[in-house]
């Protein structure tokens, strides 16, 4: 088996399982609400504070900046819908998003709602052939209008083809005109360097099952000073801005295994950048005519685990099939919950046209990776690739 | 041997499935993503291709621990089964879109791409047996899908595995109940699958907009009404007629042909409804036969089946049948069957009464 889909999910830390472990134990014997005043509660809220710290530490955030949440997704819809509403409570004139075009859906479609039911503008920024948001389009974009701007939210780096945005100075771009910018940072933690109190980022999405924590959790770190509407109201957990009882073992397992994977970021990237670069040679090598998407090989602007390609002539979904047959775990990089393929927004967005973005497949590492999974994928390649050819793309095959 | 199950997400095709896995064949399991834009859930026996018939599917594949993908055909479906439907309707005939789905896109798209991917056969839950090539009636003639299979070449039914046609609907449900399927109970479809509400002429009228002209009476020549969109009607309807001159005789109007460029329908009584004689085009045999035939034939699908003799034509075939048909239209499929063996289908274009 080898698995090369760990920008889907990531197995777990073995010390992020022990502590969540751990946590589970204790639950055994003193059932804690983090939010009782007794002494059960105030165990489980140590726990959540000194994994608030943990995370904040980590990320060069403030413990209060730390809001816990259920997932990814969950913080990328509280930042971009909570900052639209503040924004637009506070100056009725400020409607209009500024995203990148190619957001995750968590975002893209976040913001389809705001424009579908609130009235919002959006300018989908175009990006160019390797993914990338250029800061001036983002400046010619604001100066359009700097008075009507509620947010700008640009994703750290993209889940499908694993481009990289210059982040810091689209941050600066935002700021020289005082709009609150939020970056989907899902992919880039513990992958890329991410320090939120050195590039100034107002609102951050990360999620654990990226980064070797526990599913279903994630957080949203949110600047003090940045509003920000609830989704969910309630008990008034999280800084009144997340209600819900938090999940403790799960927090904890978030902040440790965060901890560790920001800790180990340097020596993971030079590791995954190197396999990465000899699955792709090996791949072309391979299937000569198989096209790499995104950054080319050997800049600095793609997620070290990341290699996306297009298999001319051959559809994603036979690929997928018929590696998943021989124990090769891979992705078509965009999948709904029909569990239907459709072309990717991503590659669209980067010129690519409607047959090169269904031929697409994305491999991608992670800390577990080794050398054999690469040596798994290159062995089967040819023959899988072959044989999905023949199969054809439908469209061409009318 | 390597086989593709097709898992609508309904209860033959799981069983159809189990069968195969049970046989000891290795099975991967595809869910048909029919619409782009899938309704959430399910309402009834209408409509398919839900996200909850998607999950019922993949649920039958877990039991049955076979992988489970999903395709997407929605373009290719819109294109020659939904376009097809409303191109037929607007020329004045009677389509089946579950035959051209078959012909289509189950037994053309789906069995061309799972033999390229290097599978032996196709499986399906459809209601009929194979056996040494031939394709015959299921035992539960109720539920028998032999028709709507027909229109088949012989390659294609190569390629296709039926595990059903020897058992009823009722021993169907039973034995997904067994294995603890939860799809067992689950109600069955009929109706148009992309026709959600039901509502034919509403959505053929959605497509072709409204396009109105008079209704005639056969006997007397009369106008006795008028219609939004011939489109609407059927060969043999009576509902929905809407007339607003008496029929001379007292009795009851049936639809005895639309014609869509005067945009006419023509209504009479019952009995102008019967034919004794039908022209047919585009004939594909399953089994090998010298014209003139004598054979039975079936004009829709669960309809009843005549006595026939077949003649050949320039284009096509001349049915004689011994007795007389109602309501056949042109578009519909006319079946020759040898007892429960299918020989042959061709296309109706018209009739008379001979």
């Amino acid at each position: 088996m080898a698995y090369l889909d760990h920008a889907a999910s990531t197995p777990m830390l073995p010390e992020a399982v022990a502590t969540v472990t751990t946590a589970l134990t204790a639950a055994l014997s003193a059932a804690g609400n983090a939010s009782s005043l007794h002494a059960g509660g105030r165990q489980a809220r140590r726990v959540v504070e000194e994994s608030r710290e943990q995370l904040a530490s980590a990320l060069g955030a403030r413990p209060s900046e730390v809001i816990f949440t259920g997932s990814g997704t969950e913080s990328d819809n509280l930042a971009v819908k909570g900052i639209w509403w503040a924004r637009r409570a506070a100056d009725p004139r400020r409607t209009r998003i500024l995203a990148s075009a190619v957001e995750h859906h968590a975002v893209l479609d976040a913001v389809e709602w705001l424009a579908s039911h609130e009235g919002a503008s959006v300018d989908w920024l175009p990006v160019g052939v390797d993914g990338r948001l250029d800061p001036e389009v983002l400046r010619a974009a604001i100066e359009r209008d700097p008075s009507d701007v509620a947010l700008v939210t640009v994703m750290w780096a993209n889940n499908e083809v694993g481009t990289v945005q210059p982040v810091h100075q689209l941050v600066e771009v935002a700021h020289e005109y005082d709009l609150p910018f939020h970056s989907d940072a899902v992919q880039a933690v513990g992958q890329l360097p991410v320090d939120v109190g050195g590039c100034g980022v107002d609102a951050l999405t990360l999620a654990g099952h990226k980064l070797g924590g526990p599913l279903g959790v994630g957080a949203l770190l949110l600047g003090r000073d940045v509003e920000c509407v609830p989704l969910l109201h309630g008990g008034g957990q999280e800084r009144d801005v997340r209600s819900g009882t938090l999940d403790t073992p799960a927090v904890a397992g978030l902040a440790v295994a965060a901890s560790l994977a920001v800790e180990r970021q340097a020596e993971l990237h030079a590791r995954l950048s190197a396999l990465r670069d000899d699955l792709v040679r090996r791949v072309q090598a391979a299937v000569p005519d198989a096209v790499l998407n995104g950054v080319p090989l050997g800049q600095a602007h793609r997620l070290p685990g990341n290699a996306h390609f297009s298999f001319p002539g051959c559809e994603g979904d036979s690929l997928l099939l018929l590696l998943d047959a021989k124990g090769v775990e891979v992705s078509t990089g965009s999948a709904c919950s029909a569990g239907v393929a459709r072309p990717s927004h991503v590659l669209l967005a980067m010129g690519a046209d409607e047959q090169a973005a269904r031929s697409s497949l994305r491999f991608s590492l992670g800390h577990s990776s080794t050398r054999a999974d690469v040596d798994a994928l290159v062995e089967v390649l040819p023959s899988v690739v072959d044989r999905a050819r023949r199969a054809g793309l439908p469209a061409l095959r009318r | 041997m390597k086989l593709l199950a097709a898992l609508s997400g309904g209860v033959d095709s799981a069983v159809a499935a189990a069968h195969a896995v049970e046989a000891g064949h290795d099975v991967t399991a595809v869910h048909l993503a029919l619409s782009s834009s899938p309704a959430t859930l399910r309402s009834g026996s209408r409509g398919c291709c839900s996200k909850e018939d998607a999950r019922d599917a993949s649920r039958v594949a877990d039991l049955l621990d076979i992988p489970f993908y999903v395709w997407d055909l929605a373009d290719r479906f819109r294109q020659d089964v939904i376009d097809g439907f409303v191109a037929e309707y607007a020329a004045g005939r009677t389509p089946n879109p579950c035959l051209r789905c078959n012909e289509k896109i189950k037994f053309t798209a789906v069995l061309d791409r799972a033999l390229a991917l290097g599978f032996d056969a196709v499986v399906t839950g459809h209601h009929a047996r194979l056996s040494d090539g031939d394709l015959r009636r299921s035992v539960d003639l109720d539920k028998d899908q032999s028709y709507v299979l027909a229109v088949l070449t012989p390659e294609q039914l190569a390629g296709t595995v039926l595990p059903l046609g020897s058992l009823t609907k009722t021993q169907v449900r039973a034995e997904a109940s067994a294995r603890g399927l939860a799809v067992a109970d689950k109600p069955d479809s009929h109706d148009i699958c992309f026709i959600a509400d039901g509502d034919t002429a509403g959505f053929l009228r959605q497509r072709l907009g409204a396009q109105p002209g008079p209704v005639v009476d056969a006997l007397s020549g009369a106008v006795v009404g008028g219609h939004d969109g011939a489109y609407a009607y059927t060969v043999g309807q009576r509902r929905g007629l809407a007339l607003t001159v008496p029929a001379p005789d007292g009795r009851p109007r049936y639809v005895l042909s639309v014609e869509p460029v005067t945009r006419t329908v023509t209504v009479g009584p019952g009995e102008a409804l019967e034919v004794s004689e039908i022209r047919a085009s585009r004939p594909g045999w399953l089994a090998a036969a010298e014209l003139p035939l004598t054979c039975q034939v079936q004009l829709r699908a669960h309809g009843a089946v005549h006595d026939c003799v077949v003649h050949a034509e320039a284009d096509g075939w001349r049915l004689d049948l011994a007795t007389p048909a109602r309501g056949v239209a042109p578009g519909q499929a006319a079946v020759l069957y040898d007892g429960d063996r299918v020989l042959a289908s061709a296309t109706v274009e018209g009739s008379s009464s001979g």
